[in-house]
Parts: structure tokens; C-alpha cells; sequence
């Protein structure tokens, strides 16, 4: 669907270039949530808006559905532009328009006749949930009521992408929760494929199929979302996680202290469900101290983290990790 | 009293009037080509910029009255006089429009960069970016601008009066100055006072009507 190759963007100031994005590559696939998570300054924001060029690429290909969108001439561009949807984090909706008004906008600009408007507005509105909202400016909604009606207008003319720019950032963590299902919703119902920056690493957590991660312009890693959470390479991905991880922080837990073995239990999916913890004991006859942990739900499954001291006999405390290893639980001696 | 300052004022709102119908229909393209040509605009031409932004600092920088006169040749052309009210809605509109063009790029320029980036983000042309998001989110300030824009033009027109313009300007001049009636001369001048007044808190009431912000 979208096929981003050797991405470059720099910034001229003066004689100087400012490489916000330094040789990116990655492909989204149809129907994909696909998550761009990094810290402020990492580039996400001036890559998401390559993609529409919104900023023009210094360097590289961006190819949707076939399409080299670097080839595109203006006209072209804007045609190509009302299948790829954007929202805003501030949402940038009309100020002085109503909901319906700034939903009808993107219609009004593709000719269609006010009855055909009027339905499709309609439509939207309770699509998203705000049929009572029709008439309210912007400034007598809430911001997450502000989000739908950005949602609802990107929807107007059927886009085949969404590219959500920040969407949630500045929401309180309920609503955050609640755009990101309607977001979801979009997808599974209509089919969308959604490109979405965030520094939120719950976001990624809550709907993200896939996801990269980006370090001063450069994406360091790309991987599914289950196995960021299992095996996080990079620094960046690793501060994300840890960051979801127990309250009780791993730098607070010093082996030494303990006479037993320290080990970091990682488990995904079916294993998260299972009693492991207990078979090892009962098998091992070891005793298994549970220092910090924690389980987060993932879309599709879902990740454990456990921190536990391992009490035993070395051969057994030894037979136990390896048992552990067998059963697709990664062990790690801290 | 009233023989004098009803066709006085009567003249001046009619040359406020067309003078500024005439200066929007000049410095309102100006002060939207300003914002839209300038570096980082919707449609970006440096070259334009620079040109439109120097002839408006030349226009605005010459007195009005020095102003007016150079521009009689120009009133003969289009009215067929240079003296009478009539005549002096050429200058006014000219000396006016500079004036506009700035004040609705200030106006335009107040509008979140954020809104016109979504028009951009759904393939909106650049004449439709200008009317269908620019002008209506600027409105409650563009109306602010407008009667700026005619308060300043009552300014102007009374200074008019001084080189045969008509209007109230014109009676305070001929009749409180120069023949010393005093009482001609304050009415005149409250007159103006009120006509600023009246426009200043329509327009802000308007304007605030209108902001849905």
C-alpha cells in the first residue's frame, strides 16, 4: 500500500542542512495500523508529512498504491491528496464553522450538490457518535469531541489512507482510549490503512499492528508490535517499554541483595494466561520470589514482565530456566 | 445651523462610503496576494512579494494631502474635476488602499497555520483555500479591520476639505477657521466625533457577533 524508500529530508538553514530524516525505508501494508513512535525531535512528524507532501522529500520515493507520489505534479498531487486523510493533533478544524460545516468542507470543494452533502454529513456525524453535536462551533465541544469531528471530516470523501499526526496527544487518557477504538473501528469497518506518529507507547500498545521506532531521523527498528514488547532492540524501544513496565523499577533491584537468582520473566500471548510460575515450583521444588511484575494488554495478545528470585539448588534453579526457556518464556539473568 | 451641517454631512458619508467600497476593492486582492506570496505562503512568489510589499510602503508613506494633489490629474481622468466630493473619492480610494492591504494581511496572516495545512492536506486548490478557509475564519477580524479602515477614511476626508473636498471637514475649515465661527466649527468637528464613534461600535459589535471563537 505504502512503499517508503530512502527517505531524506533536509532542512536548509543558511549553507547548512539539517537532516530531519536520514535514509528511511519502510512499507505499510493494506489494512494496516501501522505506529511511528519516537521522542520529540525524532522526525516523525516532518516523515508523516512526506508522505503526503505536506513537506517535500529531499531525497527518495514514496510510493501509494502504485503511485510515485515524488513524480506527482501539483494538480496531480491534489487529486492524489483526497485519498490520503490527515488528522491533526490540535485538530484544525474551522473555527468559525460549525461540526457539520467543517464536515461538509472537503465536500463542498468536490462539487457535490447540497442534498448529497447533507447526507453524507449526516452520516458521518453518526458514524462517529456526535448527531447531537451538529450544530456546535468547535469551541463549545470538548477536545475529544473535537478529534471525532476531525475523523469524521478526513472521512468525507472515502480516503483510502488515514495519516493521524499526533491525534491523541493532547488528550486525557479516557478519550485517548475512546479515539483510538473509533480509529480501530475505521479500519476494521471500512477498511483503512492507518499511518500514525505518537510519542504514547500506548497507542502502539492499544491498536498498532506493526511499528517503527525512530532516533534523530533515522528509524531504528521496525518490527511487529508483540515482538517489540518481547524483544525490544533498540535504546529508545527499550526506555518505551520499560516505561510500561511495573512501578517498581528494575534499576531498584539489585541481585546482589538477594541470595537466590534474579531473573526477568518475559511471556506473550497463551503463556500470560498460564499458572508457569506455580509448575515451576511444584516441579523444581524451588522457591520463586516474585519481586516486580506486570501484564499489558496488546491488541491481539498479550505481555508479561516478571522480575523473580529463583531459590534452589543451582542445578535445580538451572534445570528450572531452562524448562522456562523451553516453554517460549524468555529468561534473563539480571 | 442645520441648513449647513446636514448637506456637509451628507457629503461626507457619501465620499467615506465609495471611498471605501473603492479602497476594498483595491487593497483587499493586494493584502491576499501579500499573505499568500509571501515566504512559507500558499503560493509562493518572493519576487511578487517584494514589488507589492515596496509599492505599498511608498503609497502609505506619502503625506495625504501632497498625496491628493499629485492624484487631481488622475480625478480629472475618472470624474472629470478635481474639486467636490465627487473628485475626492479618486484620491481617498487610493490613499486608502495601501492602508487596507495591510490591514487585511494582518487580518489574514491571524489565522491558525493549522487550518490551512488541513485544506492543503485534502487537495483544496489555492483559490479555494483563500474562500472557503482564509477569508471566513478571518471574518471577525477582517470586519475589525474594515472599520478601522473607515474611521480612517473619515480622518482623511476631513483633511480633503481643506483642498475643496467637501464635507464636514471642509465646514470646520471654511466656516470655524477662516471666518471664525466657533460654534460651526465645534459642531462640525462633534459631528465627526460621533460618525467615529457610531462606525467603532458597530463594527465591534458586529465583529463579536459574528466570532463563534
Amino acid at each position: 500500500m505504502i512503499e517508503v524508500q530512502n527517505l531524506s529530508k533536509c532542512f536548509q538553514n543558511g549553507n547548512e542542512c539539517i537532516w530531519a530524516i536520514k535514509n528511511v525505508s519502510f512499507h505499510v501494508n493494506r489494512g494496516e495500523i501501522f505506529g511511528i513512535i519516537g521522542l520529540s525531535g525524532a522526525g516523525k512528524s516532518t516523515l508523516i508529512r512526506c508522505l503526503n507532501r505536506l513537506e517535500e522529500p529531499t531525497e527518495g520515493k514514496i510510493i501509494i498504491d502504485g503511485v510515485d507520489m515524488t513524480a506527482l505534479d501539483k494538480r496531480e498531487l491534489r487529486s492524489k491528496r483526497k485519498e490520503i486523510a490527515m488528522i491533526f493533533q490540535h485538530f484544525n478544524l474551522l473555527s468559525q464553522k460549525t461540526a457539520y460545516e467543517n464536515i461538509a468542507l472537503p465536500l463542498e470543494l468536490t462539487g457535490l450538490s447540497k442534498k448529497e452533502i447533507d447526507l453524507r454529513v449526516n452520516e458521518l456525524l453518526e458514524y462517529v457518535g456526535l448527531k447531537d453535536k451538529k450544530n456546535a462551533y468547535p469551541s463549545q465541544l470538548s477536545g475529544g469531541q473535537k478529534q471525532r469531528v476531525a475523523i469524521a471530516r478526513a472521512l468525507a470523501n472515502n480516503p483510502k489512507i488515514l495519516l493521524s499526526d499526533e491525534a491523541t496527544s493532547a488528550l486525557d487518557p479516557k478519550t485517548t482510549k475512546s479515539i483510538l477504538e473509533l480509529l480501530k473501528r475505521i479500519r476494521d469497518e471500512l477498511g483503512l490503512t492507518i499511518v500514525m506518529i505518537t510519542h504514547q507507547i500506548e497507542v502502539v500498545k492499544d491498536i498498532c499492528d506493526r511499528v517503527a521506532i525512530m532516533e534523530n531521523g533515522e528509524i531504528v527498528e521496525i518490527s511487529t508490535v508483540e515482538e517489540l514488547f518481547r524483544r525490544p532492540k533498540s535504546k529508545t524501544a527499550k526506555a518505551f517499554i520499560s516505561s510500561l513496565k511495573s512501578n517498581v523499577q528494575e534499576e531498584f533491584i539489585i541481585s546482589e541483595e538477594f541470595k537466590g537468582k534474579v531473573v526477568r520473566l518475559s511471556f506473550w500471548g497463551d503463556n500470560a494466561k498460564k499458572p508457569i510460575v506455580s509448575q515451576v515450583i511444584k516441579k523444581f521444588n524451588i522457591d520463586v520470589n516474585i519481586l516486580s511484575g506486570n501484564i499489558s494488554q496488546l491488541m491481539s495478545t498479550s505481555a508479561g514482565h516478571l522480575i523473580v528470585e529463583l531459590e534452589g539448588e543451582d542445578e535445580k534453579v538451572q534445570a528450572a530456566i531452562d524448562y522456562l526457556r523451553s516453554r517460549d518464556i524468555e529468561v534473563e539473568v539480571i | 445651523m442645520l441648513e449647513l451641517i446636514l448637506p456637509s454631512l451628507f457629503q461626507t458619508v457619501y465620499m467615506v462610503f465609495f471611498s471605501t467600497v473603492f479602497s476594498l476593492l483595491l487593497g483587499f486582492p493586494m493584502g491576499v496576494l501579500l499573505v499568500i506570496t509571501e515566504k512559507g505562503g500558499i503560493w509562493e512568489k518572493p519576487t511578487l512579494y517584494r514589488i507589492l510589499d515596496s509599492i505599498i510602503n511608498i503609497l502609505r508613506s506619502f503625506p495625504f494631502l501632497i498625496l491628493m494633489v499629485l492624484l487631481f490629474p488622475l480625478s480629472r481622468l475618472i470624474v472629470g474635476k478635481t474639486i467636490g466630493t465627487t473628485a475626492t473619492i479618486v484620491p481617498l480610494s487610493i490613499a486608502a488602499a495601501p492602508f487596507v492591504a495591510r490591514v487585511i494581511e494582518t487580518s489574514l496572516k491571524e489565522v491558525d497555520k493549522g487550518v490551512i495545512e488541513f485544506g492543503q492536506s485534502i487537495g483544496a486548490t489555492v483559490p479555494q483555500i483563500i474562500f472557503k478557509i482564509l477569508i471566513p475564519e478571518a471574518m471577525p477580524s477582517l470586519i475589525m479591520g474594515v472599520t478601522l479602515t473607515i474611521v480612517n477614511i473619515i480622518g482623511y476626508s476631513a483633511m480633503a476639505g481643506a483642498i475643496g473636498g467637501g464635507g464636514l471637514g471642509d465646514l470646520a475649515i471654511r466656516y470655524g477657521l477662516y471666518r471664525f465661527q466657533t460654534d460651526v466649527m465645534v459642531v462640525s468637528v462633534f459631528v465627526i466625533v460621533l460618525l467615529v464613534q457610531g462606525v467603532q461600535f458597530l463594527g465591534n459589535k458586529l465583529a463579536s457577533k459574528i466570532n463563534k471563537k
